[in-house]
């Protein structure tokens, strides 16, 4: 279980990014070329090897700051899916938490600070396949849950800007 | 946050191999199209098309380095939702949703009287300060059309997995 407690202090990244993988990261979250040698494009563009690409790029990823290079899909491409809450009383977290992380319908489940303080994303193949999930999951944790189905998708498919702690300002 | 709504877009099998390969990411190779397609046994020429097909018609928003914002000091992940108006909430979704700080924006349906909300902004700062402040634009956006809002932090991360398919 990964643990990560959300604090409200400003942290620090955690080292300073040269502005080679600044560039890397703020531009290529939006488009990886579909070309034979895509890190060689991204390099052309930024002044740098090809292999200087992929080495940056393989150590953010053992860093943990690229969660991976690949393909982010339109909602609902695959599958249906549903965002659904839960108010679990919190000596009963860690054992409803890990029923619901075990599922493989669902692939994110946040503790979240609500009454309603459980929340997750769970797909599958189709309507009843995930009704038949989500009624599982009351069972096994005996608490009601909120089916919060998507009723419209505003994203504009912008990504957003990393703000960066140095040297700018990050309190805009 | 990405659940999904009815598919727009059929994939077939071959479409839907091709992403499950790169559900983890690429590979991180010189030319990592020819590496996916030697592990699907397909012609290089037909994984670019057909991922350029997939990208076309809006199934694939795009192919790009997914940044774990917690690790860059993106600590505070705000979640606001909102009461709005429901002749309303559309036209100003479009709106919250072209924000340059709202990564996810989507209507959902209420629970009353346990969740009166209908539109969700997700919102991340590197602190709670930042996000409210953010918030605040978004209010200012909304206006009388607003009933009420909230913002739900995220406390912890209890699981986080990439896309996937069943099937």
């Amino acid at each position: 279980m990964v643990r990560q407690k959300t604090s409200g202090s400003t942290q620090q990244a955690a080292r300073d990014y040269s502005p080679f993988e600044r560039a890397l990261l703020n531009d290529f979250q939006h488009d990886l070329p579909l070309v034979p040698r895509p890190f060689a494009a991204i390099g052309d563009r930024l002044g740098m090897g090809e292999q200087a690409v992929l080495e940056a790029l393989a150590q953010l990823k053992d860093e943990g700051v690229v969660s991976r290079v690949g393909a982010t899909l339109k909602p609902g491409v695959v599958g249906v899916g549903t965002l659904a809450a839960m108010a679990v009383p919190e000596e009963d977290m860690e054992r409803v938490a890990a029923i619901i992380s075990a599922r493989p319908e669902v692939n994110h489940n946040y503790e979240r600070e609500d009454a309603l303080n459980l929340w997750f994303v769970a797909t599958a193949a189709d309507d009843s396949a995930l009704t038949a999930a989500l009624a599982a999951i009351e069972t096994e944790t005996g608490y009601p849950l909120l089916d919060l189905r998507l009723v419209c998708d505003y994203h504009l498919d912008l990504g957003f800007t990393i703000q960066w702690t140095s040297p700018k300002r990050i309190d805009d | 946050m990405t659940d999904g709504s009815p598919g727009m877009h059929a994939l077939d099998a071959v479409d839907r191999a091709i992403i499950r390969a790169t559900q983890n990411g690429l590979p991180l190779t010189v030319e990592p199209y020819a590496t996916l397609a030697e592990q699907l046994q397909l012609p290089l020429e037909e994984v670019m098309t057909r991922l350029q097909g997939m990208q076309d018609s809006g199934a694939i928003r795009r192919i790009a380095a997914v940044p774990q914002h917690y690790a860059l000091g993106i600590r505070a992940n705000g979640m606001s939702v909102w009461d709005v108006d429901d002749a309303m909430v559309d036209a100003l979704g479009e709106q919250v949703g072209a924000l340059p700080f709202v990564s996810h924006s989507y209507r959902r349906p209420r629970h009353p009287p346990q969740w009166p909300y209908n539109l969700f902004a997700m919102v991340h700062g590197r602190d709670r300060r930042q996000v409210e402040a953010k918030v605040a634009e978004i209010a200012r956006l909304l206006g009388s059309a607003c009933r009420g809002h909230d913002i739900l932090y995220s406390s912890r991360l209890l699981k986080k997995t990439g896309l996937r398919l069943s099937g």
